[in-house]
């Protein structure tokens, strides 16, 4: 069913009534060319990717729990591709512009905003590194400029100018750059993908992968056995434990981030802010009114989705002294996502040492925004076997060859990236 | 654990006062190991679920630094220990 | 206007009138009201608009879980958006001020929305405004964004203070309920250290509400005898007017407390809010129950609220919500509420009971319509008559209220904020807390327990329990008898069919029976889908009322018990918190603290500009009259180091002593060049490398006795290459003999540097430093004139004949003062960080501009520190690694712009000549670049790939960010003295 605005009309006459569900609920079948383990929006989109640019049939994706009950709906929704290093600029690019056609794609408004994006400077080495990224954004064909405190002050007047800490010496700006509303794209990818054949199999929670002579026979699940071709992990958050069943060993370690919203209020903040220097803070305002932000790891190995109350006070203290504006809105809900972070800060998509098994993970902060290049990049890598030239770079043996993607510089330190 | 955390040497302290740096079950090879030996202990993680060793320093005390035994599920703490003494146990 | 206060009874103080405004009309209340409950009394029952439709809203409840009667409260930097009347404690003067509509409450545009509600269904907005592209950030999106939203937060700073504590307990009872105030009682005359926290502002709970006597006492009465005895315990601390909004790791428990939310003008002596850290042994959680509304057609006209919410209105408030209230229930609440009315002389205009029997008695006269629903209501502002249904037959019957009540949902929030899931009881058709273990205990209607008696015994038993666990055994409190208690069950109603208009589930996002309809239709039949896609309990009550009527529609959907559906996951806050309170006292220049160098004082009267520096106010320059431009100050500065001397703060470096009989062996692990044989009295640059190979840090290591080195680091490093030290020495070899201590606060430390700087020491220190006496590297302690013990160290980051000279903190700025009183006839000048750095540029010397933790020693031309010999370093088998070592990394090499007037920027990529801008075609990127003094023009450090081959080829600036692009040409890093003749003078 084709969603419009005549849809919408001509549905609303007939009471609502005739509404096709977004997607089938199948149950499994006993064998598929291509299984994606994890029903977030990068296995969504790798389905969605597989069936539609690499005309591979017969796929499935199994969800342990909800479609979208991972980092997919626990982010705060930022797009952007301020990455510096090639083996990530271009990826994240490609992202970038998938996001911008997203909608028409789907056929699935998933609101890319591109309000854009305003990094703060509070000092000449941050104003060097920005700009050393920014024109290597730019040599890559991105959009970034530099502005200067005065031109900071007439785009967003209402921070803290006066009475800073840490001084505003302008900042670094990614127009393209925005917010996605999150759960539609796990929605918009898995209607699609569902829409081409894809399979999406909720509550099948993957407990082994059956492997004979090397390679991947199939998954046991808690819907019984399912047998494959191609085995394909999506599953950030939960990579080394899904990942240790078919004996990966992994640069990663599983960190807690918490995110917050706000009670929902007028028009306020127009653009994604990040201040990143003296305190970590990021803050956009949903199309809903709520104002979503966010700061660092809660520091700490951590399976647990959820946050303590020291990082909570330490965002909201850097929130107030970037926005004074804020002292008197309230915060509504605090959550917390569990991140796949790597020794590099960036993420893995390539093939594994089991030929038929193929890894997507490690993607730390960036996850969300890198889901629709994530999606074809790994759909590409599943279906050639050999990785898409953007996500090249994304292997997982460049720690032990001294590759690393450190766009942060904080070396093989988890909890630093 | 992640509101306190009680070091052996100052007693209950909140958690701001302590820095993490990682996994605490990967042991620095010594100078003979092979390459692979030497990257698995910079760059590999278990990264298991449940109980979990951990280092920890207590940064804003008394600066030693801590094997906090925990559960990274539910946060709960078995021990803690000075990773100086868990040192000298795993190399003897 | 008419008053629907009563003329006796209440917990208000009638001697006490308050003045307020609501959309600026001035209206009165008591002290001890709400501002909803002031309203009320000024038939102000319409309050606010719906979030989707606008439609209009009046209040529902009276406490925390209010969907509808938010205002905006204050003004100015004290505007409060979104803030409940319904817990909100009137003062006099307060202004509140209705929000999301236009351009009045009573007529609001908006309001059009309604009409168009078929066609904007739960997520309508995910199925259009596709095309054409542009127009979503253009047109669609700003509407959507104008329509949505409630308040309108200001953006004026905040007049008020905000400051954070920490308590500790035995026991933690929330809420001071009858459960909560037996708890406190059991515990409290045991001596045991309670603390009991309300978010209410008056302590009692639902015993403030209720005409129940206890003992021989009305129930308030009883409430405030216990909190007396409460209050006259040593080790009870009452908490009213605070809210515990969740439960974290170790028993730590958050909560804000309003200190002066209650007041006019908050007095700048005390907070208006503080955050609690509550660290209990025990806790116990008497939260009591949330009434559920009923899901009927026109459930969200002004004047339906809850059964519970009329009897507070009416029993706490002394005021009626209506002239002729009607009732809707399918329990004994509605019928408790109709008892009350009666009592107070209210009519009733009839009681609905959606039971077809039930032991309920009615007042005497009352009457009751047995197995009838309400379908629909009329009304615009307020509620003027409902439609009743029963048997096919309508009847309608005027009311200017109506109470509701679906039975009662314990509050388990807190319980369930560790990741413990709700557990559906059949009995007591509610979720209940899960078993979270021993140290949280549920008590009283929070444990599902129904009437006041039975309450307060389990708040005992629960305390009692809790205490048992800690081991203290204590006497046991004596429960007085309740009186007048009425049968309180229910049967549940998840929905009332034959629904004529919308039947609202959650009030504030809008979303109704026909949205989860479709959300069922349309795939999203998870709990967690049917809430993300309606947006049904995603409103600032966080589903407080609506969500347990959620599960039940969708359960009875699918055919599924609610037990099957499950919850959606409960998280902080409790209820909303304020930034200002979570954030505390670290705010505008207080975020973070300042550093300041012993010589802070000495560079402010030098005329310092300070420039910040992590957490560091450190010099940049010093102005001198007539210089107009900073470039100036720099200039000067650096020429007169190059022709005379001058002298820098560097005191910020990082500054380590090591001690003990293997510190050597130490150091030649920790750093990447040899260090074992350093000898004493000698100073050695040092690099640090991380365990992958990649350069961590750099400085000096100097060593001052066998036993005894001191080490800087980076100032930006300091703490980290402590802890990275502390590791090494506690967790690689623990075996070694070796104490470090951070002194880095405490020596005041000078870099006297250029070619007069001997002459200028000399006249401070006693001993001799001629160079052949004290040459390039030499480290000692010396006696400065007058006595001081000082640290002489011979090294220089300028290129220049330079000292540092470290002495106790406390003598800095005296010294100082020294020396550049010696220095005057030698031409001193106080130089800071900016000709720090051009010094260094011009000398090639690396920071971590180049070294920014990507980049290896070789990169930087630092390769032969890399130790071949040592057996072990940190860094030492990682560095090998092949793309570490790939021949077409970046290298340090120096710029010179072709045409001498361009101005070189850091950030600026490399190309070769010809070559388009691309990442292929990047060839590395400019590190540092500064004006050149001496030179004359402009210089940079870069990062090019091969670079050491490529001194003498032309390349291509490249900083479109900037609109720059012109050629360079590759040189060594060391633009100065590259035979560092100047070092041995």
């Amino acid at each position: 069913m084709r969603y419009s605005a005549f849809s919408i009309v001509k549905q609303a006459l007939s009471g609502n009534r005739n509404w096709a569900p977004a997607w089938r609920e199948p149950q499994p079948k006993a064998h598929y060319d291509v299984i994606i383990v994890g029903g977030g929006a990068h296995g969504l989109a790798t389905a969605y990717y597989l069936a539609k640019e690499f005309s591979t049939a017969n796929i499935a994706v199994l969800e342990k729990s909800y479609i979208g009950s991972g980092n997919a709906g626990r982010n705060t929704t930022i797009i952007r591709s301020n990455y510096m290093l090639p083996g990530n600029s271009a990826f994240y690019e490609l992202s970038l512009k998938l996001w911008e056609g997203l909608e028409r794609e789907l056929n699935y408004n998933a609101m890319v905003s591109q309000r854009g994006m305003v990094y703060l400077i509070h000092s000449d080495s941050q104003r060097d590194a920005m700009a050393r990224a920014g024109n290597a954004m730019l040599m890559n064909g991105s959009d970034a400029e530099l502005l200067d405190r005065e031109q900071v002050r007439r785009l967003l007047p209402y921070l803290n100018y006066d009475h800073a800490r840490f001084p505003i010496l302008g900042a670094f700006v990614q127009r393209r750059a925005g917010t996605v509303r999150h759960d539609a794209v796990v929605w918009g990818y898995a209607r699609a993908a569902d829409s081409r054949g894809v399979d999406i199999i909720q509550d099948c929670e993957v407990t082994a992968i059956r492997r004979q002579d090397g390679l991947v026979t199939g998954v046991e699940t808690s819907k019984g056995f399912i047998g494959c071709n191609k085995l394909a992990l999506a599953t950030a958050g939960n990579t080394s434990t899904v990942g240790r069943m078919a004996g990966l060993d992994l640069p990663i370690e599983s960190h807690v981030l918490q995110a917050f919203v706000s009670e929902g209020l007028k028009p306020l903040i127009d653009h994604v802010i990040i201040y990143g220097t003296g305190g970590h803070f990021y803050i956009s305002q949903s199309d809903k009114g709520g104002l979503v932000f966010g700061a660092d790891l809660d520091g700490y190995s951590s399976y647990a989705q959820r946050g303590n109350l020291a990082a909570v006070e330490s965002t909201m203290a850097d929130g107030v002294a970037l926005i004074p504006g804020l002292s008197r809105v309230r915060a509504l809900r605090a959550w917390g996502g569990i991140m796949d972070m790597t020794m590099d800060g960036s993420p893995i998509i390539d093939r594994t040492p089991v030929d038929n098994l193929y890894l997507n993970g490690g993607w730390c902060y960036g996850g969300f925004k890198a889901t629709p290049a994530s999606g074809f990049c790994f759909a590409h890598l599943i279906a050639r076997n050999e990785p898409h030239p953007v996500a090249r770079l994304l292997r997982l043996d460049r720690f032990e060859r001294g590759f690393p993607l450190d766009e942060g510089g904080k070396g093989p330190q988890p909890n630093l990236q | 654990m992640a509101s306190l955390i009680k070091c052996p040497h100052c007693g209950v302290r909140p958690r701001e006062e302590f820095s993490v740096r990682g996994d605490a079950s990967v042991v620095r090879p010594s100078p003979a190991a092979s390459d692979e030996e030497w990257h698995r202990y910079v760059h590999i993680r278990e990264n298991p679920r449940g109980p979990y060793r951990e280092h920890w320093q207590h940064a804003a005390g008394c600066r030693r630094w801590l094997v906090v035994h925990r559960n990274n599920v539910t946060h709960e703490v078995y021990d803690v220990m000075d990773a100086a003494t868990v040192a000298k146990e795993v190399a003897q | 206007m008419t008053s629907f206060r009563l003329s006796s009874g209440g917990l208000v103080s009638r001697a006490k009138p308050l003045a307020f405004t609501f959309d600026g009309r001035t209206m009165r209340g008591f002290e001890g009201d709400t501002l909803a409950a002031a309203m009320l009394a000024n038939d102000q029952m319409l309050v606010g608009r719906s979030f989707k439709y606008h439609r209009p809203r009046g209040i529902v409840t009276a406490g925390s879980s209010e969907p509808n009667a938010l205002v905006t409260i204050g003004s100015g930097g004290r505007a409060e958006p979104n803030t409940r009347a319904t817990v909100a404690e009137i003062y006099q003067g307060m202004v509140a001020t209705s929000q999301n509509r236009w351009p009045s409450l009573k007529f609001d545009i908006g309001a059009l929305n309604s009409l168009l509600s078929p066609f904007l269904g739960a997520g309508f907005y995910y199925k259009t405004f596709m095309w054409p592209s542009a127009f979503w950030e253009k047109l669609y999106e700003p509407l959507i964004r104008r329509a949505a939203g409630l308040g309108r937060a200001s953006f004026e700073a905040d007049p008020d203070r905000y400051e954070k504590a920490w308590a500790h307990c035995d026991l933690l009872i929330v809420g001071a309920g009858p459960a909560g105030l037996m708890a406190a009682l059991t515990a409290g005359r045991a001596g045991l250290r309670v603390i009991l926290a309300d978010e209410d502002f008056r302590l009692g709970g639902s015993l403030l509400s209720e005409a129940v006597a206890i003992g021989d006492q009305p129930a308030s009465e009883f409430a405030s005898s216990v909190i007396a005895e409460l209050a006259s315990l040593p080790s009870v601390t009452l908490m009213p007017r605070t809210t515990v909004f969740g439960w974290y790791d170790d028993m730590v428990f958050g909560a804000v407390e309003g200190v002066q939310k209650h007041v006019s003008v908050p007095s700048s002596d005390r907070p208006v809010e503080r955050l609690w850290r509550i660290v209990a042994k025990r806790a116990i959680l008497a939260t009591g129950a949330e009434e559920r509304p009923l899901v009927f057609g026109g459930n969200d006209r002004p004047g339906v609220m809850m059964a519970g919410a009329v009897r507070t209105y009416l029993n706490r408030h002394a005021v009626a919500v209506g002239k002729r209230v009607a009732i809707f229930t399918n329990g004994g609440s509605g019928y408790r509420a109709a008892r009350d009315l009666a009592a107070q002389g209210i009519e009733i205009a009839a009681i609905i009971d959606g039971r077809a029997a039930s032991t309920n008695e009615a007042p005497a006269g009352v009457r009751v319509m047995r197995g009838g629903s309400v379908v629909a209501t009329r009304g615009r502002h307020r509620i003027e008559a409902l439609i009743a249904e029963r048997s096919g037959y309508d009847e309608t019957i005027a009311c200017d209220a109506l109470a509701m009540s679906g039975g009662w949902s314990p509050v388990i929030q807190l319980a369930c904020q560790r990741g413990g899931k709700p557990v559906w009881s059949e009995d007591r058709q509610a979720f209940l807390a899960p078993d979270v273990g021993p140290q949280l205990r549920m008590a009283g209607a929070a444990a599902g327990e129904e009437s006041i008696a039975v309450c307060m015994r389990h708040g005992r038993d629960q305390a009692r329990a809790a205490l048992a666990d800690l081991g203290v055994s204590v006497p046991l409190v004596v429960i007085p008898g309740v009186e007048g208690e009425t049968d309180g069950s229910f049967s549940p109603l998840w929905y009332v069919p034959g629904a004529r208009d919308k039947a609202f589930v959650d009030f504030q996002n809008d979303v109704h029976v026909k949205d989860f309809g479709l959300a069922q239709r349309e795939g999203f039949g998870h709990i967690e889908h049917t809430k993300r896609y309606t947006t049904a309990g995603m409103a600032t009550d966080q589903g407080k009322l609506g969500n347990v009527n959620a599960i039940g529609i969708v359960a009875g959907m699918g055919g599924v018990s609610p037990a099957d559906l499950g919850t959606t996951t409960f998280r902080p806050f409790y209820t909303p918190v304020s930034f200002g309170a979570l954030a505390g006292a670290e705010v505008a220049e207080r975020a973070k603290p300042v550093r300041r160098s012993p010589l802070h004082e000495w560079a402010k009267k030098n005329g310092a500009v300070f420039v910040e520096s992590g957490l560091w106010h450190r010099s940049a320059w010093f102005s001198l009259p007539g210089e107009k431009t900073w470039r100036e100050s720099v200039d000067r500065e650096v020429l007169n180091v190059r022709a005379n001397v001058g002298l820098c703060d560097v005191s910020t470096l990082g500054k380590i002593e090591v001690f003990g009989k293997d510190a050597a062996e130490f150091l030649n692990r920790i750093y990447s060049n040899a260090m074992l044989r350093l000898p004493v009295g000698k100073a050695r640059y040092g690099l640090m490398l991380r365990e992958d190979g990649v350069v961590f840090d750099d400085g000096t290591v100097s060593r001052l006795g066998e036993d005894h080195f001191v080490v800087t680091t980076t100032t930006a490093y300091a703490g980290e290459a402590m802890s990275h030290m502390e590791f090494a020495a506690q967790t690689f070899w623990p075996e070694l003999d070796v104490r470090f201590v951070s002194v880095s606060d405490q020596w005041a430390q000078m870099s006297l540097a250029g070619p007069r700087a001997r002459d200028v020491m000399s006249q401070l220190v006693e001993d001799d430093i001629s160079n052949e006496a004290f040459p390039f590297l030499g480290v000692r302690e010396v006696a400065l004139k007058g006595g001081v013990r000082a640290r002489l160290f011979r090294i220089s980051f300028s290129g220049e004949l330079a000292y540092e000279l470290a002495v106790p903190a406390g003598y800095g700025e005296a010294v100082a003062d020294a020396l550049m009183e010696a220095g005057s006839k030698h031409g001193i000048c106080p130089y800071g960080v900016e000709a720090l750095n051009v010094l260094r540029i011009e000398k090639g010397h690396v920071t971590h501009s180049e070294l920014d933790g990507r980049t290896t020693a070789d990169d930087v031309g630092l390769g032969r520190m890399v130790s071949g010999q040592k057996p072990d370093f940190i860094g030492k088998r990682l560095s090998t690694r092949f793309g570490l070592t790939a021949a077409d990394r970046t290298q340090l090499v120096g710029l010179k712009p072709v045409d001498r007037a361009k101005e070189l920027k850091a950030g600026a990529h490399l190309l070769k000549e010809g070559a388009k801008p691309s990442t292929v075609n990047d060839q590395g990127h400019i590190t540092s670049a500064c004006h050149s003094p001496v030179l004359g023009h402009s210089i940079a450090l870069a990062m090019l790939k091969s670079g050491r081959e490529r001194f003498g080829e032309k390349v291509v600036v490249w900083d479109g960010l900037r609109g720059e692009e012109f050629q360079a040409e590759v040189c060594s890093p060391v633009f100065v003295d590259p035979q560092n003749r100047k070092l041995h003078l």
